[in-house]
């Protein structure tokens, strides 16, 4: 009854002013429109650039690399154990750049819960042959399928079919940058030699685009047994195991089980791109500055519009007191106004902030460095709704709060007498 | 001889702003059932301070007020909005009626607030108070469609619909044309013999006030009469 009785008499305050109720809910309309759909274009362009390095980084590399030996003789001897040692000229020992039984670890990795994929690669340092100038680049031998998989390998691949590279022998997708210079068409036969001078003619079938100059210059993809003939190796040569986690959290801890299980270099994902992190968070944390500074704007406007009800009002609220309403009924009715007002703008807001979102979806991106890219990227989270709902309510009651408190303590007799 | 239902004691008043100065003096009165009361005086004696401080709308007052056997002191601000509510009914010289509702609504509102009857008998109660006071044609029409005898009228209704045991007026002739203010005192004069109602108003209208039963005379801040 009560509820009823101060919903009528919030209806009709509002009604009486409704341009300025319209404004002050536009204002919230405003925000959180603003406020979604500048979350969501974040959101959506982080994960973009994220995944331009994510997708294509392993969570967990293996591999082995030519280092000193962490204990040096000198450490094992008893009788310098407590001596500072300095040797000069430290020379690493020469080890073989495959891993070794790597048929098996890669089976052991593939039995493990925590894992979603392994791929097995091999890196090789060539000379692509142009004319009489070489140009330096890596090709890297890939399971075609397994890449693809893991690493989304088709969707750089701008021209050609990737599949071709499995299905043709001695075949090779070139980076974009690398084709350029050496002016390489589909069909063309390139040549290259490795580092220890073997040459090897290669068919072109497609060109890779990561979207990275720097890589797409020197990378080149060939199939697993393409590159094990080109260096001359065996069938059971892989320089690198890539693995991605079902967790991309738990990397840092399974690269360091990895490295002690198979005596092997390892490093994870959040060492290698550390920076990436910390740009996407900082854009995030930008981004709700700017939408929670437009709801404290919107407040503020509620704040004034119903500040200035209160004194258009104040006869109604003095004969309001004098007929037995109670301050706190007062209360209620000015922070009915305010949650009317909020709830229905951020409401209307939420639905304007998809439209503007999906808006934004729809126009054109496109760019050499994204080559998946069409139009500009949207993240739809629901959180950003549910922040977004949220804020508004408590912004507008925090509006309401000052306001309905003055209007509670408004004192009849002084209004009436006034006249 | 009939209750008492209004009753000050020794009430006085100051103002602090800019200076002190005492508005009230030692007032003591009572009103009994029935009566038809008026407090007459000069401009700036003190009688409609009295009235808000019989009112319970102003608490800042030295003495006591008993409203129907309950003493007004130390009571709270919502206690003192629902004995406003249930046994007060106000006419001032201005109707302050609530222009966005309708005047069914605006009579309605005090009887919703106490609730002791449903929303259907309140408006059935509603229309009767419209009728007793002739303007029960009006009732779905807005404030803003009224004349001001009407809109006085309507103000009556509102401070009738809880059956309270007193009305207090504050010049509610005040604003009226002299055949607009005979409707009204004719109406008060009608609740009072009909209905037994008890009425207090204060006025400035020594015609008004010289028809009505008892007249309380003011002057200075003090009952002289």
């Amino acid at each position: 009854m009560k509820v009823k009785l101060i919903t009528k008499v919030s209806r009709s305050f509002l009604l009486a002013r409704w341009k300025q109720t319209l404004v002050a809910a536009l204002g919230v309309t405003f925000s959180i429109t603003m406020f979604i759909a500048l979350l969501s274009f974040m959101a959506g362009l982080n994960d973009m650039l994220d995944g331009l390095i994510l997708n294509r980084t392993p969570h967990i590399r293996l591999y082995n690399e030519i280092l000193p030996s962490k204990i040096q003789p000198i450490d094992q001897s008893q009788q310098f154990k407590n001596h500072h040692n300095f040797v000069s000229s430290i020379k690493p020992k020469n080890i073989r750049l495959e891993i070794y039984n790597n048929a098996a670890v890669i089976n052991a990795l593939k039995k493990d819960a925590r894992v979603s994929g392994v791929a097995p690669k091999i890196i090789a340092q060539v000379f692509y042959n142009v004319g009489v100038i070489d140009v330096t680049g890596i090709i890297n031998g890939i399971d075609v399928e397994a890449e693809n998989k893991l690493f989304l390998f088709s969707d750089y691949v701008t021209e050609g079919n990737f599949m071709d590279l499995k299905n043709i022998p001695n075949s090779i997708i070139l980076g974009k940058g690398a084709a350029e210079k050496m002016l390489a068409q589909i069909g063309d036969n390139i040549q290259v030699t490795t580092t220890k001078g073997e040459r090897m003619q290669l068919k072109v079938v497609g060109f890779y685009q990561s979207g990275i100059q720097d890589i797409d210059k020197v990378q080149s993809y060939a199939s697993i047994s393409t590159t094990q003939k080109l260096l001359g190796e065996s069938s059971s040569y892989i320089t690198d195991i890539q693995i991605k986690l079902n967790d991309m959290l738990l990397a840092p801890a399974l690269s360091e089980e990895y490295a002690q299980l198979f005596d092997v270099e390892a490093i994870d994902i959040q060492k290698a791109n550390a920076q990436f992190e910390t740009g996407s968070s900082v854009r995030t944390l930008i981004s709700y500055a700017v939408g929670i500074t437009l709801l404290i704007v919107a407040g503020f406007g509620i704040y004034n519009i119903l500040n200035m009800m209160i004194y258009e009002k104040m006869d109604s609220i003095a004969i309001l007191k004098a007929t037995g309403f109670s301050g706190k009924d007062v209360n209620a009715i000015f922070i009915t106004i305010a949650l009317t007002i909020g709830i229905f703008g951020g409401i209307l807001g939420l639905v304007l902030g998809y439209g503007l979102s999906a808006l934004i979806d729809q126009i054109p991106f496109n760019t050499d460095s994204l080559p998946t890219v069409k139009t500009y990227p949207i993240n739809y989270n629901p959180q950003f709704y549910m922040i977004g709902a949220i804020f508004s309510i408590v912004t507008t009651y925090l509006a309401g709060y000052f306001p309905s408190r003055k209007a509670s303590k408004i004192d009849p007799v002084i209004i009436i007498r006034g006249k | 001889m009939e209750a008492t239902i209004l009753e000050a004691r020794s009430i006085s008043k100051y103002f602090h702003d800019p200076v002190t100065t005492q508005v009230l003096t030692d007032i003591n009165f009572k009103l009994n059932k029935g009566e038809f009361a008026s407090i007459i005086g000069k401009s700036g004696c003190g009688k409609s301070t009295l009235l808000y401080i019989l009112s319970t709308m102003d608490t800042d007052y030295e003495g006591e007020v008993w409203i129907d056997g309950i003493g007004m002191k130390n009571k709270k601000d919502e206690e003192l909005a629902s004995v406003r509510n249930a046994k007060i009914g106000f006419v001032f010289q201005f109707h302050y009626l609530l222009n966005e509702l309708s005047v069914l609504d605006n009579v309605m509102m005090p009887g919703l607030k106490l609730g002791h009857f449903s929303e259907k008998e309140i408006e059935q109660r509603a229309y009767e108070k419209l009728k007793v006071l002739g303007i029960q044609n009006e009732a779905l029409k807005r404030p803003t469609q009224l004349s001001g005898g009407q809109k006085q009228r309507v103000a009556i209704a509102r401070a009738l619909i809880n059956d309270p045991v007193i009305i207090m007026g504050d010049e509610p002739t005040g604003n009226l044309d002299k055949k607009n203010s005979e409707i009204v005192f004719n109406i008060f004069q009608e609740l009072a013999e009909v209905y037994n109602q008890s009425l207090l108003i204060v006025t400035h209208d020594n015609e008004f006030a010289a028809r009505t039963n008892r007249i309380i005379e003011m002057e200075d801040g003090k009952i002289i009469h």
